[in-house]
């Protein structure tokens, strides 16, 4: 099996996860990674750079209409939601928050699963907001890989419990092991 | 209810039918925007699939006009992004003071947050009875809704604090009346706005004006629509007039690029060349 897309939701204690991630992730994979951390709405896009500087990849902020290319990092920009379109670029709206967030991983996610179908690998990592339930289904349903990580070992356990409580994923492990496996699937991918 | 992959082909088929029965034009909107806004709707209505929501859309006028709410995006606050209003005192204030009179067309106004934002700006540098905006938008319920000036007494700590960090002089409570849940905004700030339906998809040009603002609108916009409505923009602009874009919105990739210099790069906003 081939993906073209792995994205990834994260609220509370996602600056360390992702910090964590990037710095493990080796700069010849290639899988596309989308991103929404949920920040305060006023919140710019310094960490990015931080995140950046510190990372084997290129890690940037989406910007409205960017095609998705392959070896990038992109995250959602602070107060807009991140939809993706069916020909694999970006979209900004500023629509209604969801589950109280915008950007909010369930609009990535579901957006996500129409535009890659079985194509997309979804991840679920620490926060404590039910965002991103309702995408991780989705991607599911759609035949993409779901993988949570394990609440027992999040700096904050809501999140993914309850993706749990909507389905059971393709994997519940923890951060380095997400990181492992993301590898090996990367690896495995055919140009 | 069961999430099928809703084609592409149903929905310009949807939006086309919006568009030959009602007018309103979304067939050159973000695809992705419009298909969130089509399911939830079909899941609240209990609709099985597209092709039932458009033979009930152009059987049942309510339905059509609940969704064409859904189609618009009235989500907007008072002084979104301070950093921005922050330039507009200090970049582009001094240049709109040297005309004896100020024109200000605030496009895709919603309920009016941003209009208001502006009225209270305009006042505080003392060019308001100079000044006429004209806020416009497509959707009449959230014209209407703009034109009296009540907002939800709950938003009133959020949108303090962005007046305060876009360098507000006042006490932000002295420019609304609070009752219970709702505030009313004041009269004189009111009184040089002109509230008008105008659509930026299908209609023309209706005024020359020293400054557009035209903030997250265009983002919904394919680049072919992007362009033409830049193109309004550009026609309605007297020369040196400024445009002001959304945070994540730009010329780049339109017909206007180098029509305009960069005024604040990073608060997008721009000067037509004379």
């Amino acid at each position: 099996m081939s993906y073209e897309a792995i994205v990834i939701g994260v609220s509370l204690g996602g600056m360390n996860a992702l910090k964590i991630m990037f710095s493990l992730l080796p700069k010849n994979f290639n899988t596309p990674i989308i991103i929404v951390q949920h920040l305060s709405p006023r919140s710019d896009n310094q960490w990015i750079k931080i995140l950046n500087e510190k990372s084997n990849l290129h890690i940037k902020e989406a910007d409205e209409k960017e095609k998705i290319e392959k070896g990038n990092v992109y995250i959602a920009p602070a107060n807009y939601h991140l939809p993706i379109e069916k020909n694999k670029t970006f979209s900004l709206t500023i629509n209604e928050r969801v589950n109280f967030a915008r950007p909010s991983i369930d609009v990535l996610f579901e957006s996500a699963a129409e535009a890659y179908k079985n194509k997309l690998i979804g991840i679920v990592l620490t926060g404590s907001n039910k965002d991103g339930t309702n995408g991780i289904k989705r991607i599911q349903e759609f035949g993409g890989l779901t993988i949570i990580q394990n609440p027992e070992t999040t700096e904050s356990s809501y999140m993914p419990i309850s993706a749990l409580s909507a389905i059971r994923p393709d994997y519940i492990l923890s951060l380095e092991e997400i990181i492992k496996v993301l590898i090996k699937i990367d690896k495995q991918i055919i140009r | 209810m069961k999430y099928n992959d809703t084609s592409e082909l149903e929905i310009s088929l949807l939006l086309e039918a919006v568009f030959q029965k009602y007018g309103y034009d979304f067939r050159q909107y973000s695809e992705a925007h419009i298909r969130r806004r089509v399911i939830n709707r079909m899941a609240m209505a209990g609709l099985e699939d597209i092709s039932q929501m458009q033979s009930k859309v152009l059987k049942d006028e309510l339905f059509a006009s609940e969704f064409l709410q859904d189609l618009s995006i009235t989500v907007t606050e008072m002084f979104r992004d301070s950093g921005f209003y922050r330039s507009l005192r200090e970049n582009v204030l001094p240049i709109l003071k040297t005309y004896p009179f100020i024109k200000i067309w605030h496009a895709g106004c919603a309920s009016g947050e941003e209009a208001y934002s502006m009225a209270i700006i305009m006042q505080e540098e003392g060019l308001y009875d100079r000044t006429t905006i004209y806020a416009t938008d497509f959707n009449q319920q959230a014209l209407n809704k703009a034109k009296e000036g009540i907002f939800s007494n709950s938003m009133m700590k959020e949108y303090t604090s962005n007046y305060q960090l876009s360098g507000g002089k006042e006490s932000f409570s002295s420019y609304y009346t609070s009752n219970y849940d709702n505030v009313i905004m004041n009269q004189s700030l009111k009184k040089n706005i002109v509230w008008a339906n105008h659509n930026l998809v299908t209609d023309s040009v209706f005024a020359e004006v020293h400054l557009i603002l035209c903030r997250n609108v265009l983002i919904y916009f394919n680049r072919n629509l992007q362009n033409k409505v830049q193109k309004l923009f550009y026609n309605s602009l007297i020369n040196g007039g400024i445009l002001c874009l959304g945070s994540k919105e730009g010329l780049r990739f339109t017909d206007f690029y180098e029509a305009y210099t960069e005024l604040d790069k990073k608060q997008r906003i721009f000067k037509k060349k004379y």
